[in-house]
C-alpha cells in the first residue's frame, strides 16, 4: 500500500514522457516543432557541462532574490505600518490599493525608459510585483488579529515590541508566509517576462537566445527549468510554513 | 452515572487538597493581599444609551464579590470599567496603592494566545526572574504536566485552568473573572469554583467576579451585588463557612437573589 502511495502521483507524467516520445519517434509530429524527450536530455546534459546552464540558472536566481528581497522588505514594513497604526492606514492603504489594480507588467515600457535594459529594470519589476501580495496580507493579517488577544496581551503589560513579538506578527504570519507564497509565483513570472524582453544572461535570455538559432530542445529545457525552481521554492515555502506554523490546526500533523 | 461524577469530582479534590497542604510552603512567593477598591459616582453611557448610573461601592482588601444581573444589565461594562479596560463618563475608581499590574483578568473564552504553548501563555509579560512562579501557578491548577502542550489540544476547562494559572502568576492584588466559566460543562464547572476559591483562600487577592449564574454567586462570593438598569439594586452579604456545597442557607441566599432577580 505505502509502495503505491508513492508510484501513484508517478503514472500520469511518466505516461506523458511516454506518449510523447512515441508521438516524436514516429515523425507524426515534426523534431523541429516538438524536439524528443530525449533530446531535452541531451541538451540539458551538454549545457550543464559547458557551465552554461548553472551559469544562467544562477543570474536569475539573483535577480529573483534581490528583487523578493527588496520589495518583501518594502511590503512588509508599509504592511506592518498600515496595519497598526490608523494614520498610516489612512495615508497609503487607498493609494497602494488603487496601484495594486496595474498590472506591474504594464510598467514595462516605462522602466526600460527608466532604467534601460539592465539589471536595474529586471530587479525593479521583481520587487514591484512582490510587493503587493505582501503589502496586503501583512496588513490583513494583523487587522484581522482576535482583538480579544490583543486587549488580554495589554492587561499582561506587553507594550510595543514585546507585543509585536508575541501577538502581532505571530498572529499575522499566517496571513503573511500566504503572501509569500504568492509572492513567489509572482517573482518567476515577472523574471521570465523581463528576462525575454531583454538582456544578455538568465534563462529567459538562454531560451530566447535558442529560438533564434531553432534549439527547440533548449527552449523547452528553460521552461522545464523555471518549472524545477518554482517547484523547489514553493517546498521551501511550504517547509517554512510546517515549521513555523506547528501550532495552526491546518499544518499539525497530530 | 454516579460512577462518572465519583472519579472527576475526586480528582479535583486531590488538586484543592494538593493546594492546601503546600500553603505554608507557597506563603512567601504568593500573597502581596488584596486592595481596597472604592467607586465613586461612576456613570458610564455608550451611543446615548445609559449603561451605569452613579455607582457607588467600596470593596474590602481581599473580598470575593460577585456581580450578578441580567443580561445588558451592565455587569460587565462595571468590570471593565474597574480593570481599567473602559473610561467612565464621570465618577472615579480608586484601586489604593494597586498599579495597572497588580490588576488581572479572565476572560470567559480564555483567551490564550494559540501559537504559544502553554508554558509560555502563561509566563506572557513576566519578567523572566519570575518565571519560575509561572510554573508554579501552573503546577497550583494541576497542568504542570502539559506546559508544552498547544492551546488548541486542551479541554475547555484545562483552557480555563491555564487562563486562571496566568492571572495569578504575576501575584495580582486584584483579579477580575469576567464569566470565566460560562462556557464550561455543569461538572467542569463545580470543579472551577473549588479551584477559584482554594486559590483565592490562598493567595488573598481582591476577587471581582461576574456571572449570570446566582448559585455560583452564593458559593463563592462574600458578597453579592445585583445589577439592574445600572444601578447597584441589592448589596447582600453572604457570610457562610466554607467550603459551600449545599445547604438550607445557601438555597436561601440563592432563592433571595434569585427572587429579586426575577422580579425585574
Amino acid at each position: 500500500m505505502r509502495a503505491s502511495r508513492w508510484l501513484i502521483p508517478w503514472i500520469v507524467p511518466v505516461a506523458l514522457l511516454l506518449a510523447w516520445e512515441a508521438l516524436t519517434a514516429s515523425g507524426l509530429v515534426p523534431a523541429r516543432k516538438l524536439p524528443a524527450p530525449h533530446a531535452v536530455m541531451l541538451a540539458f546534459w551538454s549545457l550543464l557541462q559547458s557551465g552554461e546552464l548553472i551559469q544562467d540558472a544562477l543570474v536569475s536566481t539573483g535577480r529573483a532574490a534581490t528583487g523578493f528581497a527588496i520589495g518583501a522588505t518594502l511590503g512588509f514594513a508599509f504592511g506592518l505600518a498600515a496595519g497598526i497604526s490608523r494614520l498610516a492606514e489612512n495615508l497609503v492603504d487607498g493609494s497602494l490599493q488603487m496601484l495594486r489594480m496595474v498590472p506591474h507588467l504594464a510598467l514595462i515600457p516605462l522602466v526600460i525608459v527608466w532604467f534601460g535594459i539592465g539589471e536595474g529594470a529586471k530587479i525593479f519589476l521583481v520587487a514591484v510585483g512582490v510587493f503587493f501580495p505582501i503589502y496586503y496580507n501583512t496588513y490583513h493579517g494583523i487587522r484581522t488579529i482576535d482583538a480579544g488577544l490583543l486587549e488580554m496581551a495589554r492587561i499582561q503589560g506587553l507594550r510595543g515590541p514585546a507585543l509585536f513579538a508575541h501577538v502581532i506578527f505571530p498572529g499575522a504570519l499566517p496571513s503573511i508566509l500566504v503572501g509569500v507564497r504568492y509572492a513567489l509565483g509572482i517573482m518567476w513570472l515577472t523574471l521570465i517576462v523581463a528576462e525575454t524582453i531583454a538582456g544578455n544572461s538568465g534563462i529567459g535570455f538562454m531560451t530566447m537566445n535558442a529560438r533564434e538559432f531553432m534549439q527547440t530542445d533548449v527552449v523547452l529545457l528553460g521552461i522545464l527549468v523555471y518549472a524545477g525552481l518554482g517547484k523547489l521554492i514553493d517546498s521551501l515555502a511550504r517547509l517554512t510554513e510546517r515549521k513555523a506554523l506547528a501550532w495552526h490546526p491546518s499544518f499539525s500533523r497530530a | 452515572m454516579a460512577s462518572l461524577v465519583q472519579p472527576r469530582l475526586g480528582g479535583i479534590h486531590r488538586q484543592v487538597s494538593k493546594v492546601f497542604f503546600s500553603e505554608e510552603k507557597k506563603q512567601k512567593t504568593f500573597a502581596p493581599g488584596g486592595v481596597e477598591i472604592a467607586v465613586q459616582g461612576v456613570s458610564k453611557s455608550f451611543d446615548h444609551r445609559q449603561i451605569l448610573t452613579n455607582i457607588n461601592l467600596t470593596i474590602q482588601p481581599g473580598q470575593f464579590i460577585a456581580i450578578v444581573g441580567r443580561s445588558g444589565s451592565g455587569k460587565s461594562t462595571l468590570l471593565r470599567i474597574l480593570a481599567g479596560l473602559e473610561t467612565p463618563d464621570s465618577g472615579h475608581i480608586h484601586r489604593g496603592t494597586a498599579t495597572q499590574s497588580d490588576i488581572r483578568i479572565m476572560f470567559q473564552d480564555g483567551r490564550l494566545l494559540p501559537w504559544r504553548r502553554v508554558i509560555d501563555n502563561v509566563t506572557l509579560g513576566l519578567p523572566i526572574a519570575d518565571h519560575p512562579r509561572a510554573r508554579a501557578a501552573l503546577d497550583s491548577v494541576g497542568l504542570a504536566d502539559r506546559a508544552r502542550d498547544w492551546p488548541r489540544i486542551l479541554s475547555g476547562g484545562q483552557r480555563q485552568r491555564v487562563a486562571l494559572a496566568r492571572a495569578l502568576a504575576a501575584n495580582p492584588r486584584i483579579i477580575l473573572l469576567d464569566e470565566p466559566l460560562g462556557a464550561l460543562d455543569a461538572l467542569t464547572r463545580l470543579e472551577m469554583q473549588a479551584l477559584i476559591e482554594a486559590l483565592w483562600q490562598r493567595a488573598r487577592f481582591t476577587a471581582i467576579l461576574v456571572t449570570h449564574d446566582v448559585a455560583e454567586a452564593a458559593i463563592l462570593a462574600d458578597r453579592i451585588l445585583l445589577i439592574e438598569d445600572g444601578e447597584i439594586g441589592m448589596d447582600l452579604a453572604v457570610d457562610l463557612p466554607r467550603p459551600r456545597r449545599t445547604g438550607a442557607e445557601l438555597a436561601h441566599i440563592e432563592e433571595v437573589a434569585l427572587g429579586r432577580l426575577l422580579r425585574q
